[in-house]
């Protein structure tokens, strides 16, 4: 057990270096730093200085190893555009992204899972080929469509929800949140809809595909043939092996919701650091384009060791601790 | 003999499909006594396990019993309605599938797994399901069941899990256990004391069984009676050592012609020449008869129905009807 954590944790400090790698070499193929720090009437000397100062002339290894240096303890430098540290920025804007990731993920899970079951348990029912044709739509939707669509229906046509911004915040210990005040919450709505619709098609054809797999094995034949009630057959012996591939897909989605969330926060003018990073790259903030990569990498190897610890818990078969008995 | 545990008349089994309706069992009959075990043999696909399935109620559909009836001590069981039926499952009718790897939830203990299925049929608190679990994987012959009842599934060897599926199997006490080829997927070392085991632990409860294989040795060895299947019809029944000395189906004299520790003369070795008919061109008359090597123009048109030749004895054999007449008479 312990060495499988700390294998892991290796593995995810090379994933981390190497995207560390990528968004150093931003600062050296996007564009020339100094040049975006200076005006226009900045002497040739003074850019010198200035490149000598910032350290830009040492060897490339020594460049990199400040670097990371510098991102380990969460300084990212200073942002060209707004002139404030990059890690402040990023900090003022989490807590808008985290909290419709969060609901938009909670959401898609939960129904993706239920609809997913029902529509396997009853393969034949009208009900469950309206849900699979419906989701059908939901996977070949564009996210910026859905937004937009959304946004017609609900906030030009109906007026029932507003359709950009967070709404009201109210700040607890240090963090913005929406989830508090009735404005935010109702912000909320349809860019967590947007965000989450195709990730809960997918979990839901997912658990649909392995559920539907799982009830044609062997353990759930003998199950029945024991005559346990199809309550305990489906949802004590069936949903629980549907269960452990589901989570690794499931896992990776909830880090795909966070990258995503570019194009929603982008259709919705969700304050959160998708559109933070959207605005960087029109005007090449490399250090805030460069923090942002990080950030997501850090997200994803975040949620992949999570899904392997959870997947240890779950499975029985990985624990290997006691040798087969004969 | 006395009244039947289980009584099967007339099975028939169909498949529905696009292109006409597959007659997979086609007017079976057979009965289990009380503590007797039925052999069942013949090809693949000739619908040994169709008939398992039949009678614990678990066809997959779009299978389904088209006609005939299942008795089980002389109450109808075909027509019971599902939770009806699942109750009976387990509870009065056990089943062992033919892949201990694959029976078990990998997912939870052996212990859970008992328990769950005790406590499904008999009200008991936790502690004593638990008792009784214990108990009855040390019958099966699990080493140290007190301790290994916590295990899962891949703790075990092959041999030991097909031990635990049979402890499962029995667990709430089944008048009637079906064995699907317990055997085939194990080591062969093994085999004999899993069907030892199948056998003593029946015999001990007074359980039937209806033990289904490949394997003649087996039946010779542990089957009171023996009925060979051909193409989801009944060729031939009886007592094992008549049937096996005395086989009266030239398909069954070729099947046991095929098992070369049976036959005396074993440098002859009879084999039956083609293969089984597919459902879809299933022959007129006996479907055996393109491959009969003792056919006669009747065979080719008339359908042989069940005879019976003697106690407990039947064939479906033209060859045999003045046998049987006989038989009616004296
Ligand atoms: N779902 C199905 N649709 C159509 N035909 C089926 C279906 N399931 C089984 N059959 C047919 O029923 C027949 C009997 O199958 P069954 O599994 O009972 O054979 P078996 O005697 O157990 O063979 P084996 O020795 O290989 O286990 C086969 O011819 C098979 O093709
Ligand atoms: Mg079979």
């Amino acid at each position: 057990m312990f060495a499988f954590i700390l294998r892991r944790l290796v593995q995810s400090a090379i994933v981390m270096l190497v995207v560390a790698l990528v968004s150093f070499s931003l600062f050296r193929f996007v564009g020339d730093p100094v040049a975006s720090m200076v005006g226009q009437e900045t002497t040739l000397a003074e850019r010198e200085a200035l490149r000598e100062s910032l350290g830009l002339n040492d060897p490339i290894l020594v460049q990199f190893g400040r670097f990371v240096g510098r991102a380990l303890q969460g300084d990212f430098g200073i942002s060209y555009r707004l002139q404030q540290p990059v890690m402040e920025l990023i900090l003022s804007r989490l807590p808008a992204t985290l909290e419709l990731a969060l609901v938009s993920g909670i959401v898609a899970f939960a129904l993706g899972i239920t609809l997913g079951v029902y529509t396997a348990l009853n393969r034949r029912g009208w009900l469950s080929n309206f849900i699979m044709t419906a989701s059908l739509i939901g996977v070949s939707l564009p996210t910026f469509l859905i937004g937009i669509l959304l946004i017609w229906i609900f906030a030009v046509e109906l007026q029932w929800l507003p359709s950009f911004g967070r709404g009201e915040t109210v700040e607890v210990w240090g963090w913005k949140t929406g989830l508090l005040t009735p404005s935010g919450r109702a912000s909320l709505v349809l860019p967590a809809i947007t965000l989450g619709l195709y990730q809960m098609t997918l979990i839901m054809r997912l658990v649909r595909a392995e559920m539907l797999e799982v009830l044609r094995a062997d353990y759930i034949k003998f199950a029945r043939a024991r005559g346990l009630t199809n309550r305990a057959v489906h949802f004590g012996h069936a949903l629980k092996n549907t269960l452990v591939p589901v989570i690794t897909i499931t896992g990776l989605q909830l880090g795909s919701i966070i990258a995503f969330s570019i194009i929603t926060e982008t259709v919705f003018q969700w304050p959160g650091v998708g559109a933070l990073f959207i605005n960087s790259v029109q005007f090449v903030d490399v250090p805030v384009m460069a923090a942002y990569l990080m950030l997501i990498a850090l997200v994803f190897v975040i949620i992949n060791l999570t899904v392997d610890l959870l997947y240890y818990a779950v499975d029985p078969r990985l624990r290997v601790d006691r040798a087969a008995g004969h | 003999m006395s009244a039947p545990l289980l009584s099967v008349r007339d099975l028939i089994v169909e498949f529905p499909t696009r292109r006409g309706t597959l007659r997979a069992l086609d007017g079976l009959s057979f009965d289990i006594a009380p503590g007797e075990v039925l052999g069942m043999v013949g090809e693949s696909g000739a619908g040994k396990s169709l008939t398992g399935a039949a009678i614990i109620g678990l066809l997959e559909p779009p299978g389904r019993i088209a006609g005939g009836e299942i008795r089980l001590r002389s109450e109808r069981i075909d027509t019971l309605s599902p939770d009806a039926m699942r109750r009976i499952r387990g509870k009065r009718i056990g089943m062992v599938f033919q892949d201990p790897l694959t029976s078990l939830n990998p997912l939870y203990t052996v212990a859970r797994q008992l328990t769950e299925t005790i406590r499904t049929h008999a009200p008991v608190s936790e502690a004593e399901a638990r008792k009784r679990a214990v108990a009855l994987l040390d019958r099966v012959g699990i080493p140290a069941a007190a301790r290994r009842i916590d295990d899962y599934p891949h703790h075990f060897s092959g041999g030991m899990r097909q031990r635990v599926v049979i402890a499962l199997a029995l667990c709430a006490e089944p008048e009637l256990v079906i064995a699907d080829e317990p055997t085939t997927a194990l080591d062969v070392s093994v085999q004999a004391q899993i069907i030892d085991l199948i056998k003593e632990i029946c015999a001990e409860r007074g359980a039937s069984v209806l033990l289904i294989t490949h394997d003649m040795g087996v039946i010779a060895e542990t089957a009171d009676r023996v009925a060979v299947l051909y193409a989801g019809r009944l060729a031939e029944i009886g007592p094992v050592r008549e049937v096996i000395t005395n086989a009266a189906h030239p398909y069954t004299r070729g099947l046991m012609g095929s098992i070369p520790t049976l036959t005396q003369e074993t440098d002859r070795l009879v084999q039956i020449p083609g293969a089984m008919p597919r459902l879809t061109a299933i022959p007129q008359g006996c479907a055996f008869n393109p491959r009969c090597r003792e056919v006669m123009d009747r065979c080719r048109t008339d359908r042989p129905e069940a005879l019976t030749t003697g106690e407990g004895r039947q064939v479906a054999c033209w060859l045999h009807a003045d046998d049987a007449q006989e038989a009616a008479r004296g």
